[in-house]
């Protein structure tokens, strides 16, 4: 039987994945799914806690949330990314650099 | 049986994770991670959250993603050439990864981790989760279709073209 630890350790992995697509990859696209994953990974502990915890149903609710406003959030960030690429020809995160000191 | 469904289900998320932040080609990069949803979606399974379980696939792995590749289509983008300044985000990562396992077992050491899952008062069946998503949870439902249209109109005018 799977514990709860072993799904917090598998969430805490996916998380760092998750981060490190965000955080080395260049194309804004891979960054918004390296996001994704982060939410996704968040979402893993909010069900295992509902799981194994005392009777309640606000994890399973807070996850079902937390996709619906990930919806959202990847709506708005492909159109900012459309937008962006539009006035720049291009998705590279090191191209967009304009607000940089 | 559950055992040997959670390694299935984990290595397989974990591995189509990886190979989602290391493929060059966008459009493999978000396939992989469709895959990658549902193992997750398997992995809710086992956790007794069927609608949940749904959710994801439907949502997830449907909607979100094919948005994803719409828009990798759209733009026409060629492969990543090269990554530098990759070894920051690593070591970052690796350093998160560390430090959350460390608060993981720091937890565990101290305070009782439950290890076999309470008799749950609702079940994760869509009977019980409309039941309470339209009684207790009604407000925040509500106010996510708000935030929804919102975010709606917002991409509109953002993706609109600008006339000169």
């Amino acid at each position: 039987m799977p514990t709860l630890s072993d799904y917090l350790v598998l969430s805490a992995i996916l998380f760092s994945i998750g981060l490190a697509g965000a955080l080395t990859r260049r194309n804004t696209i891979i960054i918004l799914v390296g996001l994704e994953m982060m939410l996704n990974a968040a979402n893993i502990n909010l069900v295992a806690f509902w799981h194994f915890l005392p009777p309640s149903p606000t994890g399973q609710m807070f996850a079902l949330f937390a996709i619906a406003i990930a919806g959202a959030e990847a709506a708005t960030g492909l159109a900012l990314v459309i937008a962006v690429y539009r006035h720049y020809r291009s998705v590279n995160a090191e191209d967009i650099s304009n607000l940089k000191g | 049986m559950e055992n040997s469904l959670f390694y299935f289900f984990s290595v397989a998320m974990l591995s189509c994770a990886l190979l989602t932040i290391t493929c060059k080609n966008p459009v493999s990069s978000v396939i992989f991670l469709v895959l990658a949803f549902f193992s997750m979606a398997g992995l809710f399974v086992l956790l007794n959250a069927f609608f949940l379980a749904a959710v994801q696939v439907l949502v997830y792995a449907g909607a979100i993603m094919v948005l994803f590749l719409f828009v990798i289509m759209l733009l026409n983008l060629p492969a990543e050439e090269k990554r530098h300044r990759g070894w920051f985000g690593g070591a970052a990562s690796i350093f998160v990864m560390v430090a959350l396992m460390l608060e993981l077992s720091f937890v565990a050491h101290h305070e009782k981790l439950a290890s076999s899952p309470a008799s749950p008062g609702i079940d994760g069946t869509t009977e019980d989760v409309g039941m309470v998503l339209f009684s207790r949870y009604m407000l925040p439902f509500e106010v996510a279709s708000l935030l929804l249209l919102a975010a709606m109109i917002g991409v509109i005018i953002l993706s609109r073209k600008e006339k000169k």
